[in-house]
């Protein structure tokens, strides 16, 4: 339930960030190094210190998702996975029915860390695989092989994880139609079957390896082309589409970041981790030296109290990248306001435009706003009409 | 100070090419005279607007007077007139260097002899100026100085042997440069007791003093109280203070005397009424007739200036008014424009200028600017026998009751190496350019002369030429006259609606050129909209080109997590903002560069 501070009522989502790789894929603009052990460790103990030491802006919260990712979560050792889980588990007070995910590279998982993890307490796994072709694995730079993928499934499906999310690129260089259809099938084949797919098309992004050296990528035309097939292949299977980018089988919809989209609180751990409670925004220094070292807490920058302008802001295009939309008897609720004296006359534009839709709850009747098909494609060009600078 | 005998006064001018060393020449001078100590030194003193420090230009005359104590053990008062250094000033020029007596001849040791250098010179010796060379830039490992004293010798034919060789730079050879401005250079003539008779070379508003005018007293003498009379302009006004030319400031003084330059001021409210180039006069002692040399200055080009933000319409009327207190070549009249909505037409001296006011005003008045594509000064021949002088394309009558027009032609010279002489021709061609002829300067270097429309030259064909001929060509021109032309309208329709600051004039042969480059260029400018665009060039309403924008296919951001918000949230409000810079013509949304894309045509 959202209450009028803008947050999920006394529930918190907890991001952990493991920001370490094997190395860089070429699209990556995450924050994420490749470091030697000793410095990891070192990594590992600063987290704790900070899970520990921020635990008193949260005891009126009840912890109901955390989220492992990075870099390369797996590539950390299973001990120091669970050091860093016990330390959340030692302050913060965890709901029964918590989610806990992790991000995991193929190219790093062994059984005895999926059974170490397990054992911390992981019950999501969130399994980077991109594609299911070699050649397009190797042209971003992936670590891991196809093989690998299948390899690092059968073995966690074997340690007892059920929720598992895929991840996948689609408009990478190489891919067609047909190969990107082979990826799709092929996950939605895999027994089980995972219970959550994310898909992205690739965006290259400044600062990245494809933006110093650009790659030859599918034209726009094949790229909406492939972007609607996800949708298409992944709902014969019955996978919803829930987000821009996200599709789960019914329930299997990922807490963690819904809570994201719908603004709720939530608190970040690690370098340049991001954190929104009670409608105040702050951001973890990104320099992992300065992190490790700082005893006292001045780790987190870029404080910000989001003004009631900005709270609406965000409503809206957050939560127009969920298929549900937003509710405006919502919006009236948080703000005061209606849609339509705050934003004179966009939503009926748009609408008139096919860019959204209106349309009513099935339960309670009442009306929401969501973008349509091609409203998604060109999202950015309602999003933007919804900032009020 | 005690009056200066007249035999001890030297007014003098450098002129040289751009980059060739003159400001920085000038600043030596004036360290090395001793009024100023080092500290006190600006890097370029004379050039006075921040703007002109950026572009290393002189864009207003200024002077500076400095004392000078010479190997003679006698000290002398140096008046150093410095003059605007491009065509678009020339008449500006020629009356700075009607108030000098000499010019120094600044030539760059390792460039040599430009069009620019050749244009000042001889407009130097047009007006009876003793010139005497120095070679300058001795210090880099480029520099033939020889070469260049035989160049100066046989291209310009005034002796260099004995030039100083300086480095302005590193002040190398500037007592040297002193000297010679002592011996080579004449004193002053006239006599204090005729009746006044002074040169306005420029002038300046201040809001405390009124305009501040820039004379040479060529006879008679002037002070406080003196009723004066301007004798082009009849204003006329009481000298509330005279006074020399300190480096940066105004030094007043009792009185100013044939052969001295100085400054005036009489509670004048307007720059209009102390025209360049006019002659003051005693009111009640009037001398017999005005100085030669005065011409009305007038527009050459002329754009629409609108405020991006139609808001600021007031704000961009003060600026242009406040502008024009100091500039009196500038003009401005109200215009609207169904695209741009209110502005003004403006008429500019050249291309130059027009920059130089547009970023005055964006930089000291905050202005945002749309301009529309600069135009020349069309004369239509109605079928009425009626004569319009078209500034706005938009304005052109229909063609049926057009009898013919002209355009402005200018006679250009082009100095340049001899292995670009073909591709600089070629341009000149493009460019209907009609050629005069050719003279060699020396084996390597030409000098083309060709009768080329102002329409050509007015945007890039300055940039065409550096690039050509790798930056070797320089050129100069001045006004010709009007000849007869076949000129026709390009008319540029986005999503099918004529948009009239888009629409310029062009000689029938290269409109379907113009008109297809136009479409094209646009269809880069204008961002993909929901629906597609047809970009459309027509004259008289038929089509003669077209491209179109293609409809956005996706604009979408597939990820956006918690870290990523307030990053996201940017690049939306990025957007949003850019959206605001644009201006809506009918559903389309153009960005404000779109407007001066006809700039850029032959960009390649």
């Amino acid at each position: 339930m959202i209450n009028k501070d803008g947050a999920v009522e006394k529930k918190l989502g907890i991001y952990i960030h493991i920001p370490f790789c094997v190395r860089k894929c070429l699209y990556c603009d995450f924050l994420s190094m490749s470091v030697g052990e000793r410095k990891k460790e070192a990594y590992v103990s600063a987290l704790c210190r900070e899970i520990a030491k921020e635990s008193f802006r949260y005891r009126e919260f009840t912890v109901s998702s955390i989220y492992i990712g990075g870099g390369t979560p797996s590539l950390l050792q299973g001990a120091q996975m669970k050091k860093i889980l016990e330390a959340v588990y030692a302050h913060y007070r965890i709901e029964e029915a918590c989610e806990i995910s992790m991000e995991a590279n193929p190219g790093t998982v062994t059984a005895e860390k999926l059974s170490c993890w397990r054992k911390a307490g992981i019950n999501r796994l969130s399994i980077g695989l991109q594609s299911m072709a070699d050649e397009e694995l190797k042209a971003l730079g992936r670590i891991h092989s196809r093989a690998d993928f299948y390899h690092t499934y059968r073995e966690a499906v074997r340690e007892g994880f059920e929720n598992i999310n895929v991840d996948l690129m689609s408009a990478i260089p190489g891919q067609d139609l047909v190969t990107w259809r082979k990826t799709l099938e092929e996950v939605t084949h895999l027994d089980p079957a995972p219970t959550h797919v994310s898909a992205y098309s690739l965006i290259i992004e400044e600062g990245t390896a494809f933006y110093e050296n650009p790659p030859v990528l599918p034209d726009e035309d094949c790229e909406r082309e492939m972007y609607k097939i996800t949708n298409d292949i992944l709902k014969k299977y019955g996978y919803r589409q829930y987000e821009i980018s996200n599709y789960a089988l019914p329930g299997y919809e990922c807490r963690h970041n819904i809570a994201y989209w719908k603004r709720g609180n939530y608190a970040g751990f690690g370098i340049g981790a991001a954190s929104l409670v009670k409608n105040e925004r702050f951001c973890n220094t990104r320099d992992i030296d300065c992190y490790i070292s700082m005893t006292e807490g001045v780790i987190k920058e870029e404080k910000h109290m989001l003004s009631k302008k900005e709270q609406m802001e965000e409503f809206m295009f957050l939560g127009l990248r969920m298929t549900e939309g937003v509710s405006g008897e919502e919006f009236f609720r948080l703000f005061g306001q209606t849609l339509e004296q705050v934003y004179p006359g966009i939503v009926e534009r748009f609408c008139r435009q096919g860019l959204l839709r209106s349309y009513r709850e099935k339960d309670s009747g009442k009306e929401r706003i969501a973008l349509t098909g091609y409203g998604i494609d060109v999202s950015n060009v309602v999003m933007a009409q919804f900032l009020l600078g | 100070m005690a009056q200066t005998e007249q035999s001890k006064i030297r007014n003098f001018c450098i002129v040289a090419h751009i980059d060739h060393g003159k400001s920085t020449l000038a600043d030596r001078i004036i360290e090395k005279t001793g009024l100023l100590t080092s500290r006190e030194m600006q890097d370029q003193i004379l050039d006075n607007m921040e703007l002109e420090r950026e572009r290393g230009i002189t864009i207003k005359a200024q002077a500076v007077r400095t004392v000078y104590k010479a190997k003679d053990g006698e000290e002398y008062i140096f008046n150093l007139i410095d003059t605007p250094g491009h065509v678009d000033f020339n008449y500006e020029v020629s009356r700075s260097l009607a108030a000098c007596d000499g010019a120094v001849l600044v030539v760059d040791a390792a460039q040599g002899i430009e069009a620019q250098t050749l244009a000042n010179v001889y407009l130097a010796l047009d007006h009876n100026l003793e010139v005497f060379p120095v070679i300058n830039k001795i210090d880099l490992p480029s520099a033939e100085p020889e070469r260049v004293k035989n160049e100066i010798e046989d291209v310009i034919g005034i002796e260099a042997q004995d030039a100083p060789l300086i480095s302005a730079k590193n002040g190398v050879g500037i007592e040297e440069v002193l000297e010679a401005i002592v011996e080579k250079i004449p004193a002053p003539g006239g006599s204090a007791d005729n009746p006044l008779q002074a040169l306005i070379f420029d002038s300046l508003y201040d809001s405390y003093k009124g305009v501040i005018v820039f004379c040479r007293i060529m006879e008679g003498r002037v002070s406080r109280g003196t009723s004066i009379r301007m004798m082009a302009t009849g204003a006329v006004a009481e000298v509330v203070e005279a006074g020399y030319f300190g480096a940066g400031q105004f030094i007043p003084c009792e009185e100013l005397s044939a052969g001295m330059v100085g400054y005036l001021t009489a509670s004048i409210k307007n720059v209009k009424d102390t025209a360049v180039g006019d002659t003051i006069t005693d009111a009640s002692n009037p001398c017999a007739e005005p100085l030669p040399g005065y011409k009305k200055v007038n527009s050459m080009v002329y754009c629409g200036v609108y405020p991006a933000d139609g808001a600021k319409y007031p704000d961009l009327r003060d600026a242009l008014e406040k502008l024009q207190l100091n500039d009196a070549s500038l003009r401005y009249e109200p215009e609207t424009s169904v695209a741009l909505g209110f502005g003004f037409r403006c008429g500019f001296l050249g291309l130059l200028h027009l920059e130089i006011i547009q970023e005055r005003l964006e930089r000291e008045y905050n202005l945002d600017l749309v301009t529309t594509a600069p135009g020349v000064i069309y004369k239509v021949h109605q079928t009425d026998g009626q004569v319009i002088e078209l500034t706005n394309p938009s304005n052109l009558p229909d063609p049926s009751q057009i009898e013919y027009m002209e355009e402005p032609v200018v006679s250009a010279e082009i100095m340049v190496t001899t292995e670009f002489i073909g591709p600089i021709m070629e341009l000149c061609q493009e460019r209907r350019g009609r050629y005069l002829g050719m003279e060699y300067m020396e084996a390597s270097r030409a000098l083309l002369k060709y009768e080329l429309p102002l329409n050509e030259i007015i945007y890039d064909f300055f940039d065409a030429l550096k690039s050509r001929s790798r930056g070797y060509a320089s050129f100069d021109y001045e006004m010709k006259g009007y000849e007869l032309s076949e000129l026709v309208k390009l008319d540029i329709l986005i999503n099918r609606e004529e948009v009239d600051a888009l629409s310029f004039i062009v000689h029938k042969d290269s409109a379907y050129e113009r008109g297809r480059k136009m479409c094209e260029k646009l269809k880069d400018e204008i961002p993909r909209h929901l629906f597609e665009i047809p970009i459309q060039a027509a004259i008289g309403g038929k089509i003669i080109a077209r491209e179109t924008v293609k409809a956005m296919r996706k604009d979408v951001l597939a990820k956006c997590y918690g870290g990523d918000i307030t990053r996201k949230k940017k690049l939306l409000e990025k957007q949003k903002e850019g959206k605001k810079r644009m201006r809506q013509i009918g559903s389309v949304e153009i960005p404000q560069k779109a407007f001066m894309s006809v700039l850029k045509l032959d960009d390649k």
